[in-house]
């Protein structure tokens, strides 16, 4: 009797992992997001090479099996970035288990200021786990282009601030673009469609 | 000229008087609440203060002023298409009786090249110049607490 059942719940178990597997990684399609947006249909973010804090290249492959939340922002930005970074560990903790297979990435629009040193202490001052990559201005910009990411600098007295776009970039586990989220999302909001991506890959 | 001497004096005084009237007057003219400063890492240059400030009669803030920074600005940060814009500006006009809220979300105060990390727990001194109807200025002093980096925002 105990054996039936446990080749019933093998059986089940493998039926639904299959099942997972057709649904979900081999599906291109749209994905129905409560929030965010839809970015199935773009190719962003494919090809970018840059270095993380411990200068060692990263690019989207080295994010394979995980969920890579990329946010390209500036240190000395007071209000968005350090909001955003906040609200992206808020959320890890919101997707519970789920949340370890979130990787948070965060991209200097301002590699002149943003030294390794300081980037690697601001992100980990929002969770330990969470990535900050840099390049060259030449690297940084065609980062941003590849991501359709706008940003300019905004003069300001003897220093200069930064605007840039403020969108969280969201791929499944096979590095498949998939979701945009607004910097006007809730944790509670971005956790409910980073769930939707989970399921499917 | 003794006589103008004495006139002088005189205005001198009234002057001082009235200074000393208006600086009276002035705390109670532009209420500042629940002021802080985002707290940095080493290395950081440039963090962001906050507050709600409450002016009783129509009044504008001129500026900044804070021994923490090198240079004190007050920028305001507007959303269009999701692209989060900065612009420092000149002054910020606080109707009589309206809370007007420096936040993440709009108008703020930017402490750029910091003199020194800024620290959760620490405070930082912050000087409000705030001007009303009359072009009459007004100096407030606040003690701003620093809160921690990861400081969750209230809209989240």
């Amino acid at each position: 009797m105990s054996v039936l059942m446990n080749r019933r719940k093998v059986i089940a178990g493998m039926g639904l992992l299959g099942l997972g597997l057709l649904t979900g990684c081999d599906t291109r399609g749209e994905l129905s997001y409560k929030y965010g947006k839809d970015l199935s249909d773009k190719i962003l973010g494919r090809t970018f090479k840059l270095k993380d804090t411990n200068g060692d290249v990263q690019t989207l492959s080295s994010f394979r099996g995980m969920m890579p939340m990329v946010f390209f922002g500036f240190t000395q930005c007071p209000a968005i970035c350090p909001t955003t970074l906040a609200r992206a560990a808020k959320i890890k903790k919101l997707m519970g288990k789920d949340g370890d297979r979130l990787q948070v990435i965060f991209i200097t629009l301002d590699p002149e200021r943003d030294t390794p040193q300081v980037l690697d202490a601001y992100v980990k001052a929002f969770d330990p786990s969470f990535v900050a990559l840099y390049g060259s201005l030449e690297e940084t910009a065609a980062t941003a282009k590849e991501f359709d990411v706008f940003f300019e600098k905004v003069p300001s007295g003897s220093t200069y601030t930064l605007s840039h776009t403020a969108t969280s970039y969201v791929y499944d586990s096979r590095g498949t673009l998939r979701l945009g989220l607004s910097q006007s999302l809730s944790a509670q909001e971005c956790t409910e469609d980073l769930l939707t991506v989970m399921e499917v890959c | 000229m003794t006589a103008t001497f004495s006139k002088s004096r005189i205005k001198q005084l009234v002057l001082g008087v009235s200074l000393l009237g208006l600086a009276l007057q002035a705390s109670a003219q532009t209420q500042v609440d629940d002021a802080w400063v985002r707290a940095t890492v080493a290395g950081q240059q440039a963090t962001g203060a906050f507050m709600t400030l409450t002016a009783s009669t129509d009044s504008k803030l001129l500026g900044v002023q804070s021994p923490a920074a090198k240079i004190v600005q007050v920028h305001q940060s507007t959303m269009k298409n999701d692209v989060m814009s900065m612009q420092a500006v000149e002054s910020v006009v606080l109707p009589a009786g309206k809370a007007v809220s420096f936040d993440p979300h709009g108008y703020h105060v930017m402490l750029i090249d910091l003199v020194a990390q800024v620290k959760e727990g620490d405070t930082v001194p912050l000087t409000l110049i705030v001007e009303n109807a009359k072009g009459e200025k007004e100096s407030i002093e606040v003690k701003a607490p620093v809160r921690a980096l990861n400081m969750a925002d209230h809209k989240m």
